[in-house]
Formats: C-alpha cells, structure tokens, sequence
C-alpha cells in the first residue's frame, strides 16, 4: 500500500513538468495569433488614441516577458485572469461552464457504454449473426454521421416535426430555475435539493444532446469493446477454462470481458477527453453553455486569457483523467502494479 | 415629409413641448396581453454596461432596456409598411423639455420632475453630468460617439438646479441631438455608482458591469451571462409609455437551424437578427421584418494604392462588370435595397442611393480596353471570415465576372480578429468587400466615416480635396439650410464618378415574429422590447 502511495506520489510529480510546459506553450501560442486583442476590443468605431488607451487598460502595452512574469504570478495565487469578452474571472467563467460540459459528456459516456459493451460482447460472442450486423451498423453510422447533423436530425424530428422533445435551450427551460449549486451538475444538484420536477426538467433537456453525442461515442467503445473481447476469447486461457468445464458466464465475463476491459477503458479515456473538447458543435445546436464554444468564442476574439484558462484547465483534466486511468489499470489487471515501476 | 418632420422638431424643440408628442406607439387597442416574451438570439450579452472596454453590440439593448437618455427619437411607418425609429423625431425621454440657444452652441434641458431611478431616488441633473463625464472621459467606443455629437470634456456639462441641466457645444452641429439619443449617453443613478466606485475604479466600471442602476422601462433580473437575460418591467418608467409585456427573456442560441425550428413552433416570440435565407424561406410561415439598414452599404472597395485601379476606366470597367443582381440574390436572398441602376441625374438627397451602375459586361470591356491594362491584370479580393455568409458568394460572383475581363482575382480570406487591422487600420487591401453603417442617419456622416481621407471606414485609402471639403462644411450644417443639398448633391456626383467603393446592395435586419406584434427597427440593431405587445 505505501508502495502504491509513493507511486501515485511519482505520477502527481511526473506531471508538474508537463503543466509547466502547457502553461508557457499556451501564452507563447496565443501571442502568437493572428489579431490584436486590443484593436478587437476598442470596438469598430476606435481610433488609434482610444485603441491605445484599451491596450494599456489591457496591460498589453508591457513587454512579453514582463506580462508572462505577471502571468505566472497571478496563477501562482490561483487567478487566471479575467476574460475581455465575458468580463469576468476565468476562473468563474470555467467554474459555471465546465460543469455543464462535465455532465453533458459524462451522461453520453454512460449511455454510450451501456449500448455499446454489450453490443460489443454479444457481436463478438455471436460472430456473424444480426447483432454483429447491427453492431457494425451502428458503428459505421455513429463515425460517419457528424454530430452537428445528428443533433440537427434529431432536434428536427423530435422537436420541430413530433414536438416529444422540449425546447433545445440549454441546459433547463426558462420556466425552471437552476437548482442550488452544489456540484454545478444540474441532475445531481436537484436530488439534493430534493427537486425531482427540475431533476426531470434537466433530464428532458439532456436527453437529446446526450443521444447526438453517444452516437458518435459508441462507435470506438463498440469497436474496441468486439475486438477486445475476440481476442481474449480465442486465447489459450480461455480454452483452458472451457476444458476445465467452467460455466459459460463465469468464462466469458469472468476471464473474458475483464482481460478486454484494458483496451477499452483507453480507449473510453481517449474518447472523453477528445469529446469533452470537441462537442462545440452539439453545444452550438442544443444552446448548451458548455466550454467548448467558450473556448472558440474567445480564440476568435483573441481573448489571451480564457484561451490559456481553458487550455490549462483541459491539461489539468487530462493529466487526472490519465492517472484514473492508470489506477484502474491495476485494478482490472492486477499483474500490473505500482510497485514495479 | 422629411422637411415638415424636421421644422416640426424644431417646433418642439422651441416650445419645449413634450405634451404635442405623437407617441405613434402608443396606440394599439387590439394587443392583448403578452406575460412573457421569449426572445432568441444569436449574439451573447457580455457586460450590462455599455461604456466598459470590450462590450459588444448585443449588449447595447442593456443600455436602451434599463436606462433613459435626456431624449430619444419617435417612430414612423416605412413605406413598406414596416415599423421603423423615426431620425427626423426627437422626443422627450428624461428630459421634460429643452431649448437651444439662437446660435446653437447652449442646450438647456429640463428634466421630468417624477423621474425615478428603480431604487426610487430621483433623477437629477447631477445624475446627467455623472453619466455625460463618464462617457466622454472612459475613452473607447463611447468618447468617440460622444464626440460626433461635439462632446469632448466634462466642462462642457453644467448643473444648474436639480432639475436643470445646460449643454455647451464648442461649434453648433446637427448631430448633437440626434446623439442625445442614441445608446452611449445613458444616465445612471451616480449615487448607487459613486457609492460602489473606488480609488482605482472612479467610474464604478466593475459595480455596472454586473448590475443596472437605471431609471429605464425595465430592470435586469437574472443575467446568466452566455445563457439568458431576464428583463422585468419597472412600472414606474416615466421616460415613455410603460410598456405592455411585463417580462422580456431573452435566450442566446447560437445555431440558426435551432432558431428557426424555435420561431417555428412558437417556442419564443421573436428570432432575432435571422440570417437573410431563413428570412426568404420563413415569410408566409410566421411574421418577417426585413428592414434594410439605415446609412449601411455593403461595398466592393478599390484601393487606390493598387496601381491598376488609379485609372479611372478600370474602375468603370469593374462597376459595369459586377453582377449585382446575381449577388443580391445569392448574397442577400433578396433582403435589403438594390443600389445599382440608379438615375443618372441626382435630384435628391437620398443615401444610400443606387449608383448609375449596372451589369453590362460590353460596356465593361469598352472602358477596360479604354484603360491601360487593356488586357487584364491580377489582383487579389480579401474577404472577412466573419463575414463569411455574404461575402463569400459575393466575391466568387465577382471573380467569375472580373474573369472574362482578364482581371483574375485570387479570394483571400482573412481570421475576422485580423481583418479589422489589415482593412481599416493599415488599409492595405487592394480590392476587398466592406460594410459600413453609420448610427447617425445623414450621408454627410456616411462620408466623413467613409470617404474623408485617412478615416478609418475609408479603406479604399480615398482621398479626394473636394469631397473633404465638402464633407467638412456639410457634417455640422443643419439639414434644412438651403446650401446643403446642392452640396452634398456634389459630393454624391464626384464619389459616384471616382468610385472608391462600389456599392452592391443595402442589407436588411431580418426579425421573425410569431405571437408577438409591434416590432419596430431600430438603427442600432437591437431589439427594443419597451414598443411591444402580444397579438
């Protein structure tokens, strides 16, 4: 036990480098984009003398160095910077947006797995039959349809022409309001509170944009989840348990499903962390005040620091998402320890 | 019309009378009562005050939503039948009534004796000093709309009583008025705002930015910024007839397509500011406003840097080659005003006005083959990526056309953080598409953004004397003094002659209305809630 401790230990310090590096990468690359955040600010009208005076209101006019330095201070005592565009702390800008974003993809992640490890189970233990079909029905169409279009089809549909879906306007309808924040996840904020009419709201809200996103989510975990599961299921340790007479179950979730799991809990670590970045789009089309759209609004207006914000605190997810990830590993396969590295 | 409704302001102007006001608005027997109106819109509100660095146009309405001016304009019927602001209109808002001294440089206002601000404490001429000196002394976007109405320095506004406020112009000019009235020089309760200011932040730039301290039609009760504002009504308004709907949210949704299934199914009440082909397609399902805007022009831009258009038959050649009609189809799905094929002969003073232009490719070649690039020569056309929607179309039409010509244009498409710099400030285009509007509705104020040397909306780097010069004499003259047609009259004919831009068409705002009626344009392209009713 105290030899995994001084493992994690190692992992949390193997990452100090990395945040080092994305924090000077991300003001070096926001530097250098295109645009002056300070021409964009002044607003159509500027002249050069009211541009000048948003430049030094901006503190822009320093030198580079001297604004990193700044910068660094100022992250050193947990202030990010306030966002030009939004006027407020990025902190609280991520603080109100991740959460929204946060739930969206894990609500898709959940649905997603639960259609597409057992899909995937079932299309490799029945190679060829209409599940293994379906299963590469679904795939194909989850990767090749992109999500805009989804949510598009599935807003007209459900929406527009059936009228079953409520409004696509963000995360709860104006009638309703937001449940006292806890967690900033609105479903598990309302339970709290003891809310079930605004849980239910925020379910109905939910429900589209998480099937738009799970669509596009099953196809890697389905994928993966199949060939995993092939593979462990004409290995010789799963022959060895069928000549030893072990139940069908007991081999095929026993030794089977949990010597496949590695591969798709990377691959379910890869698909979170690409989604949770890339599901602008579906943001876009459900009015989802998520922080992908967040993040390009402030690129385009060269916002310098929500875009660092937001580039860090995705760096920070990432690298906690990683270590999850490489707890679980010793969890589900025990051979490999914390103690030998 | 225009001139009755221009000596009428005067009138009311002289004999202070506020009472005389037609409130075109206030007369609709039939609505009924709309508790809340759900608005969608595109644009996210990012401050509640407009005079901070970086507030962008969606949050104008905050400005003309929760807080009054000393005046603000009337409205009128379009003879499309459209609701539109009425330029030519002042009335009253805070101010009860106002003179103006015999050479124009003193204004002296009165204002409303009941006017409350929504924590109750009156409205005083001190609250308008407050708010005037802020606006001219935070620098941006709001000192320099001041200055266009001639309001430099704190010194130029006086508190005579609590009730008496005096105005003091450096040179008299027309504008002054008319930028009483639009959005910048709102008036704000200075007590609340001193209260929350601090050494560093004299002007309580932090405290406004979250919160309103106004005397408007309606308070902000919920901001949720990048998701809603909710909008209450403050019975007490006395800046004009309180207004009919109690509750105003407006939604940001950021996709068309969810926009217009919204307005479809009646969700909300209004889409604003809905892309021209929704706007073509949705006419017939629910209620279309396509206003074109007021003093707006979308251009092709020569820059007389570029060697080839400094002869004056290349120009021309470009002006017959452009397919206009092609364009405003495709560009603009036919929203907005034509402005080419215009007459010859200028015998008004209208702006925009469609240029003696039009498509005929024979002539074209006839002033190309005139010029001295007889055969062709490449050029490359920039566009905004902002802008993409309209310019797009608009310069692959353009280089199809200049193509059987043998001018060949390269499409150069520029991030729309950079275009600001590269278009207006270096000027460095040689051949691009551009879209000035003004605020104030006067072609004089069109030129001096546009066409006067080394401003910034002159892109084409134009630099004419005459039409400087005739620019300079005819901003500040009244409109009605008997000199100013025939001048700006030859201003219109050298520009239309020297074509530094080439007008394409006037685009149009489009609103979709469904269960709401009442909508009014306005020139500062937001929605203006405090004139609408239920059906």
């Amino acid at each position: 036990m105290a030899g995994r401790t001084r493992a994690i230990g190692m992992r949390l310090a193997q990452t100090v480098p990395v945040i080092i590096g994305v924090i000077v990468i991300s003001f070096i690359l926001t530097r250098a984009l295109p645009g002056d955040p300070a021409v964009y600010f002044a607003g159509a009208m500027a002249d050069a003398e009211s541009i000048q005076q948003v430049r030094e209101a901006l503190g822009l006019d320093k030198p580079l160095v001297t604004q990193f330095f700044l910068y660094v201070g100022d992250l050193a005592q947990g202030d990010l910077g306030r966002s030009i565009s939004t006027g407020q702390p990025v902190l609280t800008d991520l603080a109100a947006r991740l959460p929204a974003s946060l739930e969206l993809t894990l609500s898709a992640l959940v649905l997603s797995c639960l259609i597409a490890i057992p899909l995937g189970v079932l299309a490799a233990v029945r190679q060829g039959s209409w599940v293994d079909h379906l299963c590469r029905v679904l795939v194909t169409a989850g990767v090749s349809l992109p999500t805009f279009f989804t949510g598009i089809l599935l807003v007209y549909v459900f929406y527009y022409l059936l009228g079953w879906a409520p409004s696509p306007l963000g995360r709860l309808d104006f009638i309703y309001f937001e449940p006292p924040r806890v967690t900033g996840f609105y479903l598990v904020d309302s339970l709290i509170a003891g809310d079930l009419e605004t849980f239910a709201a925020t379910l109905r809200q939910l429900t589209l944009p998480t099937i738009t996103l799970a669509l596009f989510t099953l196809a890697p975990i389905a994928r993966m989840t199949r060939a995993a599961m092939l593979q462990a299921l004409s290995s010789d340790y799963i022959r060895t348990a069928r000549a030893a007479g072990l139940s069908r179950g007991k081999i095929l979730f026993g030794y089977g499903l949990r010597n496949a799991l590695l591969p798709v809990v990377t691959t379910l670590g890869m698909v979170f962390s690409f989604v949770l970045g890339a599901n602008v789009l579906v943001e876009k089309v459900f009015a989802w005040p998520g922080i992908g759209s967040y993040a390009v609004e402030a690129l385009v207006a060269s916002d310098y620091a929500a875009v660092q914000g937001f580039v860090l605190a995705m760096a920070f997810l990432f690298v906690t998402l990683n270590l999850i990830i490489d707890l679980s590993y010793a969890l589900i396969d025990p051979r490999i320890g914390f103690d030998t590295k | 019309m225009q001139t009755n409704r221009r000596n009428f302001l005067k009138l009311t102007a002289a004999a202070g009378g506020a009472a005389m006001t037609p409130f075109a608005w206030a007369t609709r027997a039939d609505a009924q009562g709309l508790e809340t109106m759900v608005v969608a819109s595109g644009q996210t509100i990012n401050s509640l005050d407009l005079h901070r660095t970086g507030t962008n146009r969606a949050s104008y309405q905050v400005a003309i939503n929760c807080y009054d001016r000393l005046v603000g304009f009337g409205s009128r019927q379009l003879p499309t039948g459209e609701m539109s602001y009425d330029y030519d209109t002042i009335v009253p808002e805070l101010a009860e009534s106002w003179t103006i001294s015999d050479d124009g440089l003193v204004f002296t206002f009165t204002l409303k004796p009941d006017a409350t601000f929504t924590d109750g404490s009156p409205v005083t001429a001190a609250d308008v000093k407050w708010s005037f000196d802020r606006a001219v002394s935070v620098g941006g976007f709001p000192s320099t709309q001041m200055r266009a109405g001639g309001f430099f320095r704190p010194d130029q506004f006086e508190v005579v009583d609590d009730q008496t406020f005096v105005l003091r112009l450096d040179y008299p000019s027309k504008l002054s008025l008319p930028n009483l009235a639009v959005p910048v020089p709102f008036i704000i309760n200075s007590k609340v705002a001193i209260a929350n200011a601090t050494e560093a932040d004299p002007w309580a730039m932090e405290y406004l930015h979250t919160t309103t301290a106004g005397s408007g039609a309606y308070t902000v009760t919920r901001w949720d910024q990048g998701q809603q504002i909710v909008y209450d009504r403050n019975d007490g308004w006395v800046g004009g007839p309180v207004p009919e709907i109690p509750r105003v949210i407006m939604r940001e949704v950021p996709n068309n397509s969810t926009r217009r299934a919204l307005i479809e199914r009646g969700d909300v009440q209004v889409s604003f500011d809905i892309p021209d082909r929704d706007a073509s397609e949705l006419v017939g399902t629910v209620d279309v406003f396509s206003t074109p805007i007021e003093n707006c022009i979308h251009c092709a831009c020569l820059n007389t840097k570029f060697e080839p258009f400094q002869d004056p038959e290349v120009r021309k050649a470009i002006a017959h080659a452009i397919p206009y009609e092609a364009i405003f189809q495709s560009a603009a799905y036919g929203r907005g005003a034509p402005m080419w094929g215009g007459p010859t002969e200028i015998t008004d003073t209208a702006w925009p006005r469609p240029f003696p232009y039009a498509t005929d490719m024979d002539k074209a070649r006839e002033h190309l083959e005139a010029s001295s690039f007889a055969s062709g020569f490449p050029v490359q056309m920039s566009i905004s990526l902002d802008l993409a929607s309209w310019m797009e179309p608009t310069a692959l039409l353009i280089q199809e056309s200049l193509g059987q010509l043998g001018i060949t244009t390269t499409v150069e498409r520029i991030p729309g953080a950079n275009w600001r710099t590269v278009a207006l400030v270096d000027k460095s285009l040689d051949f691009h598409l551009e879209n000035f509007g003004g605020w104030l509705n006067t072609p004089d104020y069109y030129f001096f953004w546009a066409y006067q040397k080394d401003r910034l909306f002159n892109s084409s780097n134009y630099d004419n004397e005459e039409v400087h010069e005739l620019t300079e004499q005819t901003l500040h003259m009244s409109m009605d003094d008997p000199e100013w047609a025939p001048l700006v009259k030859k201003m219109f004919q050298i520009v239309i002659d020297d074509l530094p831009r080439i007008p394409l068409y006037q685009p149009a705002l489009n609103v979709a209305v469904n269960g709401a009626s009442g909508y009014e344009f306005w020139f500062h392209r937001q929605l203006d809630p405090r004139r609408m009713t239920g059906v």
